[in-house]
């Protein structure tokens, strides 16, 4: 049975659609109202307040924490300067992913690092001889998230100017009121955003300076269903969903290196060792052995294909009102080549996205495949065209604070 | 002369029963003896006390077979089973660690005792259920002829090495760790808590006379994750009406193909002449004949008292004598007027509805084990408790309860002698109640009535050579191509027309069934039937 998040008072109320979840042992709003679309809309035209606290958190302390964190991660932590924030995943000695998240540096030896999986055990095991702490900040720090184009003043309201001007990808130390909190301009929904972090017993407190400030911004609470639409309209991975992590998966071909996945970008090779590299290396260099097999991309389907489908049984086209992840196989000429792990109508881009893995040879952009679908219990399949992700990048997302892009996308 | 049947099988326990039914269905006239007024050998329910039904000895169902379920179609012959979702861990310090179906719930009861340990649970699952791949096809078939040079064994050989090959290094290696250590050493590779290394190791001593500490015992820690309901892995269950409800639902599906079952009829010993079993003989001097006689009970049993030395070879002889039979175990049966609550999680509540262990600390049980090693019963006993009423009504009266309590240790070779037990019966069942009283006090003053079988009892009234409730310790060396004896581990013996077909062969005890359905498929495979 799942516990409470810290925010539970306020959101348990509000959930008039009774549709919960549950994420990482603790009770999560699906959508608080019976239909997702406003809170949806809410993300992409105002600002929508989410509970993140279930996101795993571990604070790493110390003179080593820098380098202890270079050592598990991909990416080499200690080039990130104070205030920053940075997006990576961690490997275990074969160069499979464990589990993606972010690492904040919260001050010259104070790092935050999140995770999708309970990371402790294997954060105390790497840490052996490094001058480093762990502390387990999971249930101790409650998390919310603020996302969408007003987010920035809501929290001027909430926390001043010092917070609303961070650059993309930087946290400061803030105060609400009487409260002090940690804020990250960082999100899961690949839009202007900030994340607020706050000792657990503050959590309420902050959730209602949150609403008060967000009274003229169009706030909405928002739940996991219109997160999950924009999460896919960003093209992020969803751990467990579009990957499985290596320490949970059952047989090593359900495993996926960071090149297959697409965060290359996030792996620094040309540096000492750290968990995995040599894996990588030798897949980076493209070698035989090493080479990747598959490769994480985005689809859009044909829409005047699914239209014709429906055409055929007399139906007409009806669009999903929230993303699936139940993986649909992808075709190359008749062919299974691969796997779409979840995906989404975008509301915003009148698209039908997915995210899929196939095989290496059919990931260019252009590559024409064809995704499974069924139409009145018939399986067919419809066209589908790999893309550039994210499929919806707003120019706000990364603007800096002043810059006209504030107003629009 | 009545015609003869064409297979007698000695012993109506669950294997005996699952091989006459499997021969029945196949067309065969099949004759079932059966010792006791009641069917199921071990594997029996009996309303001992008026209104209270106890599952005398065997008490949980998880290992039994989904093959022989379907097989023999055992659900419409009544067997019905109801999972049981929690494993509890009271401690005497009023802290308590519940495992539950729920991997979330689970994990944050571990957490509480060690946050790194509740994060490795699931992936030691997951390691545990991979390895249970490798040995499920050993179990549910023949065991494999390692010395034979026949092409088809051979292939089997492969097979059974390609499964093993083809799991990842890490994997391997923690394969081959696990055949040589003990339960302990190998759970403390993965944790750090006592509190859940304790009753986790337990799985690996059940039935034998070894401590958690003793090498060799971290194999059968893989048997509880093997343990599958409907398919399902890891799940553990009761038979609705007590596990001799699993009997009769084979005995049910034995007769509706013909079989013929006679209880109170204690075969007293193999007709053999000419080196070929012809029959049996009962106490009371029926003589019945078959062209195939199968020996449901304990090859020690079998051998030595059904057949007689003179019929064998002397090299079979001396390994039955050397068989580790050793029975370590005991069973103390409860009928209580309400039940208590553990002082260390009030309330009745779902955490009363799984199994209960008391098994603290590893240094308790190998205390525990300190004590049998030098012929005593444990002072404070490893026992494992289930309270079957609470979920199935059937088998107390209303607000009454009953209370399954497996007992371990209690040496077979106690201290002046097996036969002394009958005198030590008491003191034995007072140590179990006073040992639960520490964890739910008020339990003493709640029993009604109470069954206390020691494992000389478990000798004499169930047959049970040396009171051992696998015929015979899975330990590595009697287990697979050596289990009964080498050479003589596939269901056939050195007399011919004399089979085996219980928990003395391959794959070994446990209510599993599949020795019984594996040599009835091996009888009529052989063509003499």
């Amino acid at each position: 049975m799942p516990v409470e998040s810290p925010f539970h008072p306020r959101t348990a109320p509000l959930c008039e659609s009774y549709r919960w979840k549950e994420w990482a042992g603790r009770h999560a709003v699906c959508s608080f109202g019976t239909t997702v679309d406003p809170e949806y809309l809410a993300l992409r035209h105002a600002c929508g307040l989410i509970d993140v606290s279930p996101l795993f958190k571990y604070e790493v302390k110390g003179p080593d924490a820098a380098a202890l964190l270079s050592w598990i991660w991909t990416r080499d932590v200690t080039r990130l300067a104070v205030g920053a924030v940075a997006y990576g995943c961690w490997c275990d000695e074969d160069g499979k992913v464990i589990d993606d998240g972010t690492v904040a540096r919260l001050g010259p030896e104070r790092y935050r690092m999140t995770a999708a999986e309970p990371s402790l055990r294997w954060l105390s095991r790497q840490a052996r001889g490094f001058d480093a702490t762990l502390r387990d900040e999971s249930e101790s720090v409650a998390a919310l998230a603020l996302q969408g184009p007003t987010s920035r003043g809501v929290l001027r309201e909430l926390c001043g100017s010092e917070a609303a001007d961070l650059e993309f990808f930087r946290g400061t130390r803030a105060r609400a009121g009487g409260l002090e909190l940690d804020v990250t301009r960082t999100g899961y929904t690949g839009d202007l955003g900030f994340e607020l972090w706050v000792d657990a017993t503050d959590a309420v407190e902050l959730w209602d300076a949150a609403v008060a400030a967000g009274a003229d911004h169009g706030l909405a609470p928002v739940g996991l269903d219109a997160l999950d639409i924009t999460r896919l309209e960003a093209g992020f991975l969803l751990a467990g969903v579009d990957y499985i992590g290596a320490r949970d998966a059952i047989i090593p071909s359900q495993t996926s290196t960071p090149f297959e996945l697409g965060l290359g970008w996030a792996v620094h090779l040309e540096r000492g060792p750290f968990v995995g590299r040599d894996a990588l290396r030798r897949e980076a260099r493209g070698r035989s052995r090493g080479r990747s097999r598959q490769a994480l991309v985005g689809l859009v389907a044909d829409w005047e294909a699914i239209e014709e489908l429906h055409e055929r049984h007399s139906l007409p086209p009806s669009l999903p009102t929230r993303a699936w992840r139940e993986s649909v196989p992808v075709y190359a000429a008749g062919r299974q080549v691969g796997r779409a792990t979840s995906g989404t109508w975008s509301p915003t881009l009148k698209q039908n996205l997915a995210l899929a893995t196939v095989e290496a040879g059919r990931s260019a952009v252009g590559t024409r495949l064809e995704l499974e679908t069924t139409v009145a219990y018939e399986r067919h399949t419809v066209p589908a065209t790999v893309v550039e992700r994210p499929f919806f990048d707003p120019p706000r997302k990364k603007a800096s604070s002043g810059a006209a892009a504030e107003e629009g996308a | 002369m009545a015609r003869p049947y064409d297979a007698i099988i000695i012993g109506g326990g669950h294997n005996g029963l699952i091989c006459a039914a499997t021969l029945a269905r196949a067309g065969r006239r099949v004759l079932v003896l059966e010792r006791r007024h009641v069917l199921g050998g071990a594997a029996v329910s009996e309303e001992v006390f008026e209104g209270f039904t106890f599952s005398v000895c065997s008490y949980v169902v998880s290992l039994l077979r989904p093959w022989i379920i379907r097989d023999l179609d055992l659900a419409r012959h009544g067997l019905r089973i109801l999972p049981l979702d929690c494993s509890f861990s009271p401690l005497p310090d009023g802290r308590s660690l519940a495992r539950w179906g729920d991997p979330e719930r689970t994990r944050r009861e571990i957490a509480a005792f060690s946050p790194a340990d509740a994060e490795v649970y699931g992936e030691y699952g997951r390691t545990m259920m991979q390895m249970g791949r490798i040995v499920k096809p050993l179990i549910d078939a023949p065991a494999p002829r390692p010395t034979s040079l026949n092409p088809a064994r051979l292939v089997e050989i492969l097979g059974h090495a390609r499964r093993l090959q083809a799991l990842p290094r890490s994997l391997r290696t923690r394969f081959l760790q696990m055949m040589t250590m003990s339960a302990a050493d190998f759970l403390d590779l993965w944790f750090e808590s006592d509190v859940l290394k304790a009753p986790m190791s337990v799985s690996g001593i059940i039935g034998t006379y070894q401590g958690v500490r003793s090498p060799g015992t971290a194999y059968v820690l893989l048997h509880h994750y093997m343990g599958e309901i409907d398919g399902a892995f890891r799940a553990w269950g009761l038979a609705q009406g007590g596990t001799g409800a699993v009997s009769l639902a084979i005995a049910a599906a034995a007769r509706a193909a013909g079989c013929e079952i006679r209880t109170e009829a204690p075969v007293e010993r193999v007709l053999v002449r000419g080196g070929t079993a012809r029959g049996v003989v009962l106490a009371g001097g029926e003589e019945l004949y078959a062209r195939t006689v199968v020996s449901g009970v304990d090859p020690r049993l079998t051998f030595l008292g059904l057949v007689g030395a003179e019929h064998l070879p002397a090299e079979l002889c001396e390994r039955m004598r050397h068989f580790k039979l050793r029975g370590s175990s005991g069973k103390v049966n409860l009928a209580l007027d309400h039940l208590p609550e553990f002082t260390s999680r009030p309330g009745i509540g779902p955490h009363m509805h799984g199994d209960v262990a008391i098994a603290p600390s590893i240094e308790y049980l190998e205390r525990a084990f300190d004590d049998a090693k030098y012929g005593e019963p444990s002072r404070r006993p490893y026992i494992n408790v289930v309270i079957p009423s609470l979920s199935d009504p059937s088998v107390a009266p209303p607000g009454k309860h009953v209370m399954s309590c497996f007992v371990q240790y209690a040496p077979y070779h106690v201290n002046g002698g097996a036969e002394t037990w009958p005198e030590r019966r008491a003191a034995f069942g007072d140590t179990v109640l006073e040992t639960l009283e520490e964890y739910m006090p008020g339990l003493t003053s709640a029993v009604l009535h109470r069954q206390v079988l020691t494992p000389w009892d478990l000798e004499q009234e169930f047959g049970l050579s040396e009171g051992n409730i696998f015929h015979g310790e899975l330990s590595l060396d009697q287990l697979a191509f050596l289990r009964p004896a080498p050479g003589w581990a596939h269901y056939q013996t050195p007399v011919a027309g004399l089979w085996m077909c219980a928990s003395g062969t391959h794959p070994g005890g446990g209510l599993m069934g599949a020795p019984g359905a594996l040599a009835a498929r091996a009888m009529l495979a052989e063509g003499s039937l």
